[in-house]
């Protein structure tokens, strides 16, 4: 078995025991890039000195008998909406295509202090907006086990890099299901953490009261240890969560007995792919065969949830993005007048959906509408939380897919943005409520494309939901968790 | 019943300051038409006597002591600007009479 197709956990294990160097796993999956980049475009911007110059220190140190963080010299990939100082930072959009951070994300701070080497940063649609990376400015990203379909969005090209074993750890940004939705399409385990969990600071805005940070790997262990790493209190975040951190890695293989699961009747849907429900409930009869109790719930603002999600989302993107404005940094389209700089900045450096949205958030904002849709908006926002808090009275998680089908076709959806928004239906009301959301791999389709299942926990239960991921990997029918790359040019990888 | 976006569209893209084209603009009109009927299911729902969510998690205002610490350098917070002299963010004039910024129409 090559460097590259081990997982975060034997890495660190492999390089805790002296048996292989951190540049050697850096160069297995820069080889890795190198072979695969040009046919699935996972990265908008490659670091490869860099992250060989991580990887050099953090071999030194160990050389010299320092006590180094379990994932020192285990390679990352960052989505490009991360701010790297000193390295370019696009959030996939042309206002930002030459944007240098002058400071670095406190996820980053972290990721430096414990010695993680960074691959480079990941296409994603444009300001974190779509879920299909179709959005990006750049160049869309293709899916692994078929380049002919979409690897999901927003976060596709940390996903996708994961996959395809170009990085064994990647963080991605959810707001409405772009860590998830892309995990469920490439067969990965993807975590939106509590909202609070991780700390925002340094993530380019989106909509501020949804966003959140969370790791994108090939198993739950993996997504625990990076986890570990970048959670917790930071005061330069005043939406952080005071309080301590759990060891998320503590409860692996405590098994599920006597579990209360509720599986969630409008994400287990008859209009879904049928292959995709079938996996679901399949997985769900496993856990009741090892002493789960299951029982169905109802989540009835499902549909209103997608449509509160598209006015607080774009209000709070319209709010956020008016920093663009070509004065402080970005893109600048030059004008006689201030406005005509203003307008033209914006009118040009962003892209069509960012601007659909722009354009749907400021109406939902403007004067007469404010309390008819944003007010409305977040009283159904509360609504259903109550719900969630009902439901997390009976059950200890909540089941159903993360998407109604698997990959689609890339094209399929871009001219028809109600569409592609539908694809998030099962994410949107985990993301309202602020809870924990997990996307795990429960299958393949008949076309060979991965199936995903979204396990819901109660607020800081991350931990409830990796145990539950872990024993299913362990007791499931197990997932090539990579698929066999088809090249163009004809063979696999 | 659809709202007909396309009066809208210039007044709205006004407020947001996006310079859009003719034809991005009649796009959009049947794009954001349809968005917001989707949206607009909002409005199905009875939410008399329910208070909007401000925050997920009830946190407690987060203060910290009045003490300086340390911020970015002057070069740093200038090193992307796009347009700038000596130690400022330059700018077209904002006094000119065409500028339209005070034009007034968000009163």
């Amino acid at each position: 078995m090559k460097l590259f197709q081990k997982n975060a956990a034997e890495l660190s294990n492999m390089l805790q025991k002296n048996e292989v160097s951190a540049v050697d796993v850096v160069q297995s999956f820069l080889d890795r890039i190198e072979l695969l980049e040009p046919h699935l475009k996972a990265f908008i911007t490659h670091t490869p000195a860099m992250a060989l110059q991580t990887a050099s220190e953090v071999d030194s140190r160990r050389n010299n008998g320092e006590k180094l963080h379990p994932l020192a010299g285990v390679p990352v990939a960052i989505k490009d909406n991360i701010s790297t100082q000193g390295l370019r930072t696009t959030c996939a959009s042309h206002i930002l295509e030459s944007y240098i951070p002058p400071y670095d994300a406190s996820v980053i701070t972290a990721l430096k202090r414990a010695g993680l080497p960074v691959l480079g940063k990941t296409n994603m649609d444009e300001f974190a907006m779509g879920s299909s990376t179709e959005n990006s400015a750049f160049y869309p990203t293709r899916n692994p086990w078929n380049l002919d379909k979409v690897p999901g969005g927003s976060s596709g090209g940390s996903a996708v890099a994961v996959s395809a074993g170009m990085a064994p750890l990647a963080l991605g940004s959810d707001t409405g299901g772009s860590i998830r939705q892309p995990a469920s399409l490439c067969g990965l385990t993807g975590l939106r953490p509590t909202y609070g969990r991780v700390s925002r600071y340094g993530l380019i805005a989106f909509a501020s009261s949804l966003d959140q940070i969370g790791p994108l790997t090939t198993t739950a262990r993996d997504n625990a240890l990076l986890l570990n790493l970048i959670s917790g209190y930071d005061p330069l975040d005043s939406t952080a969560l005071p309080g301590e951190v759990p060891d998320f890695t503590e409860d692996l293989g405590r098994g599920i007995k006597n579990l209360k699961v509720g599986v969630i009747r409008q994400n287990v849907s008859e209009g879904f792919d049928p292959e995709v429900t079938a996996a679901v409930l399949k997985a769900v009869s496993l856990l009741r065969d090892h002493g789960a109790e299951v029982d169905e719930v109802s989540l009835p603002l499902t549909d209103h949830g997608l449509s509160a999600y598209y006015l607080i989302a774009p209000s709070e993107a319209s709010s956020n993005l008016g920093r663009y404005d070509g004065v402080r940094y970005g893109y600048n389209a030059g004008g006689d007048s201030i406005d005509e700089m203003f307008s033209t900045t914006r009118g040009r450096g962003f892209g069509p959906e960012v601007k659909r949205r722009i354009m749907i958030g400021t109406y939902a904002l403007s004067a007469g509408y404010y309390d008819a849709y944003y007010l409305q908006a977040m009283k159904v926002r509360t609504m259903i939380r109550r719900d969630y808090d009902a439901a997390f009275k009976r059950f200890d998680i909540l089941i159903g897919a993360t998407t109604p089908t698997p990959a689609f076709n890339i094209g399929e959806k871009t001219d028809d943005p109600l569409q592609m928004y539908l694809s998030d239906i099962c994410n949107i009301t985990d993301s309202l409520a602020g809870v924990p959301s997990l996307s795990i791999p429960c299958g393949i389709s008949s076309e060979g494309l991965p199936l995903g299942m979204q396990i819901t926990g109660s607020y800081f239960n991350e931990a409830l939901l990796l145990r539950v991921a872990s024993f299913l990997e362990e007791a499931g029918e197990s997932l090539p968790m990579r698929p066999k790359v088809k090249l163009p040019e004809g063979g696999e990888v | 019943m659809s709202i007909d976006f396309s009066k809208e569209v210039d007044y709205v893209a006004r407020l947001a300051r996006l310079k859009l084209k003719p034809e991005e603009k009649e796009i959009m009109a049947g794009q954001l038409s349809d968005i917001l009927d989707t949206a607009r299911k909002v409005q199905e729902i009875d939410t008399t006597g329910v208070e909007p969510t401000s925050h997920v998690i009830d946190l407690p205002t987060v203060l910290r002591d009045d003490e300086t610490g340390s911020s970015l350098t002057l070069s740093r917070v200038l090193q992307n600007a796009p347009r700038r002299q000596q130690d400022y963010f330059k700018v077209p004039s904002i006094t000119a009479k065409d500028n339209g910024i005070n034009a007034g129409e968000e009163a």
